[in-house]
């Protein structure tokens, strides 16, 4: 079943999540906003992989584009294929998304005081989103299976806190109350969004262990959302770098936090704070801003911050890199060796 | 809650005092100060000067301000009698005096027009809310399209063009031009309920017309701002239907403003539509109120503002309770 024709003849089966080529644009009244270029990537289940990058890389737009959240804004322009399951959700209806959607596919949002709806319970809201993926299913059961959602997600006393409000739980029990609202149906692939930023330090490692367990035990495919390169290496077995709607590098977890590749990277890595090593003046943050997407830079989307423009001709200027590597790949115009001889003599010492 | 209830309902009572005692300061106290005669005004042409003592001695003319005031609020709690020697006239609770012009007690004379202007303001209120609010939904879901643009621009007209301009031109196409509806007249509910309907029908509408065009701005500009909230997101992340997520999710939260202001528009509205009542000749509170002031008949105006204020806090008392009830993030007490 699960197996797509490669244009050699070969068959190779399909993995569960594929993104390939994937385009969003948004018409706005100051021009076409080009948020992610020729985004493509794959997971498994059981899998989590890590996206990272700023604000605006393109990160959100792209796990909104899976889960077809484009589709109602009139101005956005969604292109190339998303593979879910064998099943190809660009082209597919907006009825047989939506049915996906909250299913087979589900989400957690950054900020669950906003995400959760203010005038309904949180225990009827998850009620809801049983009963739209169960229509038989009475709501009595459905109660049932809320409270027990809850009691899942570590919420003390379940029964109690399903008749409260958003606004009466605490951060962290909230984004848990999401995350049962995420889960209610069994997803098979969780995406989710920054789902610790708006959290407390000390709550924030409940909630990644928790997604850890919850994950162990579906075995569901996970897409973490962050710009904190700590949950990334906490969790995730692939990284996905973002930058100017562009995936940059990908490999293994692992592979990318050792062997960096791309200076944006470096940047990401330099700029995070660390106990363990000595304490400086100050960190090493990326220079400049991100890059508008209405008006990329030309070429490179870094270059304007890149230090290393230029070393190789006036390519970063006017030829956009493409991603290339085996299981790790850098969309780079510094020749391989260059990079790692950078790495270990300028970047890494100061890492 | 219920310590809530009782406060407010204390200030209520406050803001009404308040609001009698500058009304009846400016209609007693000002004809006092340039010498006009309330007396004269009450009995009329005549001039026999013993006639006017005795109505002054009789309605308290004679007294200080302050003490008419009193005497006018003892007669709306218990009652009062109007005395002059053995002429005692007993006015019962709630008093609000004689009419100057009929020497009508004004109480039942206001009460008789109250289920005209219930039945114009209810009716009208029923039409504004499902108009208005299903034209903002529209408009805000076809945001920048033609029905948009059209509904908007008719809600500006509806808001800028009066109800004197709107209920002639109506009548003048609906009644006797095409000649499809009776001309305006008030058939209480009681009697014939059809006559009642058809000949509230035009007033309903021309008084609607200027409401949902409010209605349908304000609904429109809160649907926007609520569909571009995160749990309109998570609405739709979760698979809901489209239609769902708009008629539950959004709109309860695009709605609850919108009680607010119509809790105050309805309560204005009953203490009497006074253009649109006058307009379509129906012989409400606010055309009681017009033909009171043209005939400087104190009593009748007073009683008039007196049941339009109560409207308004009433109604505003209202609204705070139920907004308790609609956004649990609201906590009254």
């Amino acid at each position: 079943m699960r197996e797509s024709h490669v244009s050699i003849g070969a068959t190779t089966p399909r993995p569960y999540l594929e993104v390939k080529d994937l385009n969003v644009q948004f018409e706005t009244d100051d021009g076409i906003v080009q948020a992610v270029s020729d985004s493509a990537f794959s997971l498994e289940r059981g899998q989590t992989l890590g996206i990272v990058g700023e604000s605006g890389s393109g990160k959100s737009v792209t796990s909104l584009a899976i889960l077809g959240l484009h589709r109602t804004r009139s101005n956005a322009k969604v292109a190339g294929e998303i593979w879910l399951d064998d099943q190809e959700l660009v082209s597919a209806t907006d009825e047989q998304v939506r049915e996906l959607r909250g299913g087979k596919m589900a989400m957690i949002f950054q900020d669950p005081l906003s995400a959760m709806h203010p005038y309904f319970t949180v225990g009827s809201q998850i009620v809801e989103a049983y009963r739209v993926h169960h229509p038989g299913v009475n709501k009595k059961v459905a109660r049932e299976r809320a409270i027990d959602m809850l009691a899942r997600v570590g919420i003390p006393q379940p029964e109690r806190r399903f008749n409260d409000y958003a606004h009466q739980f605490s951060g962290g029990m909230r984004q848990r109350a999401m995350i049962a609202m995420a889960l209610v149906n069994d997803p098979k692939l969780l995406i989710a969004d920054e789902p610790t930023t708006a959290l407390d330090v000390t709550v924030q490692a409940q909630i990644l262990d928790l997604i850890r367990d919850l994950q162990e035990e579906f075995g569901s495919a996970v897409i973490m959302i962050t710009h904190d390169l700590g949950v990334v290496a906490e969790l995730a077995d692939d990284v996905l770098v973002m930058y100017g709607g562009r995936v940059i590098e990908k490999g293994p977890a692992l592979d990318v936090f050792q062997n960096p590749q791309h200076p944006y990277t470096w940047g990401l890595l330099g700029s995070m704070p660390r106990l363990d090593r000595d304490v400086r003046e100050r960190l090493n943050p990326v220079k400049g801003s991100p890059p508008s997407l209405i008006n990329l830079p030309s070429g490179c989307a870094f270059h304007p911050r890149c230090p290393y423009a230029g070393r190789n001709g006036n390519r970063s200027f006017t030829e956009v890199p493409l991603l290339r590597g085996d299981t790790h790949k850098v969309a780079c115009h510094l020749p391989q060796e260059d990079r790692t001889r950078i790495f270990q003599q300028e970047v890494l010492p100061n890492l | 809650m219920l310590a809530y209830i009782i406060r407010r309902l204390f200030n209520a009572v406050i803001t009404l005092l308040v609001v009698t005692a500058v009304t009846f300061g400016i209609f007693f106290a000002i004809p006092k100060a340039i010498g006009s005669d309330p007396a004269l005004l009450y009995i009329g042409k005549q001039s026999d000067p013993a006639a006017i003592a005795g109505i002054r001695t009789k309605m308290g003319f004679d007294d200080p301000v302050i003490v008419q005031y009193g005497k006018f609020l003892k007669g709306i709690v218990a009652g009062r009698d109007y005395t002059n020697g053995p002429d005692v006239t007993h006015c019962p609770a709630p008093c609000l005096g004689y009419s100057f012009a009929t020497d009508q007690e004004v109480t039942p004379l206001l009460l008789d027009d109250l289920p005209v202007t219930l039945s114009l303001a209810l009716g009208a209120a029923v039409l504004w809310l499902i108009i208005g609010i299903s034209a903002g939904v529209i408009s805000a879901l076809r945001r920048g399209s033609f029905i948009d643009r059209a509904a908007m621009t008719t809600a500006l007209a509806g808001v800028s063009l009066p109800v004197y301009f709107t209920g002639l031109l109506s009548s003048a196409i609906f009644v006797y031009w095409l000649g499809w509806l009776p001309q305006g007249q008030y058939t209480p509910f009681t009697e014939n309920p059809a006559d009642w309907f058809v000949g509230l029908l035009l007033p309903w509408i021309t008084l609607a017309f200027l409401f949902a065009a409010t209605y349908a701005r304000l609904t429109r500009a809160n649907m926007l701002e609520t569909l571009g909230e995160d749990y309109v997101r998570t609405a739709r992340a979760k698979g809901l239907k489209e239609r769902v997520v708009i008629g539950k999710h959004a709109l309860r939260s695009s709605l609850t403003p919108i009680v607010t202001v119509f809790g105050l528009d309805l309560g204005a509205l009953l203490g009497g539509a006074v253009l649109t009542e006058n307009v379509f000749n129906l012989r409400g509170l606010g055309y009681q109120a017009l033909t009171a002031i043209r005939q400087s008949d104190l009593p009748i105006i007073l009683g008039v503002t007196l049941i339009a204020a109560f409207f308004i806090v009433f109604f505003n008392l209202i609204v705070d309770l139920v907004y308790g009830v609609i956004d649990p993030r609201v906590r009254l007490g």
